[in-house]
């Protein structure tokens, strides 16, 4: 079959790939960097095309506990916001989580905090990758680097999300969402008939039937040993996730003396910025985290072994260098450089500061 | 063979949509693309501007501050990116609205009429084509039968009977851009 190219946003793709998924629903509301998501979807109708439900919800706190109430029938659902929505979607998320439902959320980062601006930002990978609600709960985490990656990541997202009943966070920022790439385009899926759902998702409110007891979704259990085991039990499965769902990319590490840290649009930036270096003859890796949870520590751990010295480089003050210098847990030198607020760094300025970084500045 | 490009010009001028239709032909010969565009307050009624890259290989970085090849439609974007071409790189320029000409001597500088011709063609809309086709001839990157086809992907159906004016707006930007 001939490959379907198109040139789409971020945003764009995102709508696009879930309707090919399959998904049942969306529940969203506007805000930039995002609107496109919400926008395409209707242009699409797409509960002609595949039966799908997209809903304008009255705000995000309404439409992170309608997805709740989809994954708690099985359904395929997601939701997405920016930052300052994205927060108020946070009691909502704990709630999935407690409840062991699977759902997809989008991110598309904007400066904060607060209301902040509208320009890119990453400067919410805490209250994506530590928490965000209340509990010990953590959200499968995956940070896209292309157009091509957002519309791949809802497939392997809801996949994520229905193999582990656990919510998926893709973490993109303003930029990947307002940018327009290539994207290959994948088959249109059916989506599921309820006969399926229901075998799929026995755990499902989808009607008591005879031969089997009530199913009941909640996060709630007043008896404190009964949530002590429940809190081990995810525990246990997070612990899974880290062994088996680490995504990583490498580039240029093989022969490196010094390696960049960086993910989503930093990580472009820092592609840029590694050739520029390597034209001047400096040995400079990457290392691009496509997980951010779970945290890919064991590759740089290994490169800890040989590299003289990782820098990070985010649209933050500072939030992922924490969990490379748990990786590197003291053996080499880690420092961070960021642009905040909604200011993208330049190449040249990163390669300024890795060159400051290699001389020990 | 990268070519990154940017667009600058006022709100409306079609800045947006020619980067569209230059990285949608990109697209149709085969190659890697991004489009970036400056979103934000600034966009309201006053400049907008696109970033373009071609290449043969994955793109990295879609923010730049160095460019292959700039355009730019008014004042204000030559104040802000006649620095930011590539020593060597290329200059295309609309005069319209222009009052204080390039200066800069390590660079080649192309001047197109496009506000002027689209009036001549009777249609202001075609002027972003006008200026594509400018470029073209000067960075002859993409083919034109692929640049058919860009046009044919980036407009909507109700608007491919249009594609024939575009493609001669097109010519007219390549037979009339003249070197400074």
């Amino acid at each position: 079959m001939e490959k379907e190219l198109k040139l789409m946003k971020g945003n764009e793709a995102i709508a696009e790939a879930a309707i090919r998924y399959g998904a049942d629903a969306y529940f969203g509301y506007p805000i930039t960097p995002q609107s496109e998501v919400i926008e395409y979807f209707m242009e699409q109708n797409p509960i002609e095309r595949t039966g799908m439900v997209v809903l304008q919800a009255e705000s995000e706190v309404a439409a992170i506990n309608m997805v709740y109430g989809a994954a708690a029938c099985g359904m395929a659902a997601m939701t997405s916001s920016s930052s300052p929505g994205f927060s108020l979607k946070q009691e909502g998320l704990s709630y999935i989580a407690g409840a062991e439902l699977p759902c997809l959320v989008l991110n598309v980062v904007r400066g904060g905090p607060g209301l902040g601006t509208i320009q890119p930002s990453q400067s919410d990978y805490f209250q994506s990758t530590k928490g965000g609600g209340h509990g010990d709960y953590r959200l499968i985490v995956l940070a896209p680097a292309s157009v091509q990656e957002m519309y791949d990541f809802v497939q392997i997202g809801f996949d994520l999300a229905f193999k582990y009943r656990n919510p998926v966070l893709i973490l993109s920022d303003g930029i990947i969402g307002q940018m327009m790439e290539k994207v290959e385009i994948g088959p249109q899926r059916v989506r599921r008939t309820m006969d399926e759902v229901i075998k799929q998702c026995p755990w499902a409110t989808t009607g008591k039937t005879a031969n089997r007891e009530r199913n009941i979704i909640t996060s709630l259990d007043l008896v404190a040993s009964r949530q002590e085991e429940f809190n081990r039990k995810l525990v246990k499965k997070y612990d899974t996730i880290r062994e088996k769902e680490v995504r990583c990319e490498c580039i240029n590490c093989d022969d490196a003396d010094y390696v960049f840290v960086a993910y989503g649009t930093s990580s472009r930036l820092c592609m840029k910025s590694m050739d520029l270096l390597r034209k001047e003859g400096y040995k400079v890796g990457l290392v691009r985290p496509i997980t951010l949870f779970p945290y890919p520590s064991k590759i740089i751990a290994g490169l800890a072994e040989r590299v003289k010295g990782f820098l990070t480089i985010e649209m933050s003050t500072g939030q992922m260098v924490e969990d490379v210098m748990l990786a590197v847990n003291g053996k080499r030198p880690v420092k961070h450089y960021g642009r905040v607020g909604g200011v993208v760094p330049t190449p040249e300025e990163i390669v300024d500061a890795m060159k400051n970084f290699m001389k020990g500045e | 063979m990268t070519e990154e490009i940017i667009i600058a010009g006022f709100g409306g001028q079609g800045v947006l949509s020619m980067g569209k239709i230059l990285a949608y032909s990109g697209l149709m010969q085969g190659q890697e693309i991004a489009w970036m565009p400056s979103y934000g307050p600034e966009m309201r009624g006053g400049t907008s501007n696109v970033t373009v890259i071609i290449s043969d290989e994955r793109v990295s970085s879609p923010i730049l501050t160095q460019y292959d090849t700039v355009i730019v439609l008014n004042q204000q974007s030559m104040d802000k990116f006649e620095s930011t071409v590539k020593p060597g790189g290329t200059l295309i320029f609309d005069p319209n609205g222009i009052t204080k000409m390039p200066t800069r001597k390590d660079i080649n500088i192309f001047k197109i009429e496009a506000a002027q011709l689209a009036s001549d063609m009777g249609n202001q809309k075609v002027f972003n084509m006008i200026v594509l086709g400018a470029f073209l001839k000067v960075r002859p990157i993409v083919d034109n039968k692929y640049v058919e086809e860009g046009l044919r992907h980036s407009l909507p159906e109700r608007a491919h009977k249009l594609i024939p004016l575009n493609m001669e707006a097109i010519e007219k930007g390549k037979n009339e851009v003249v070197k400074m």
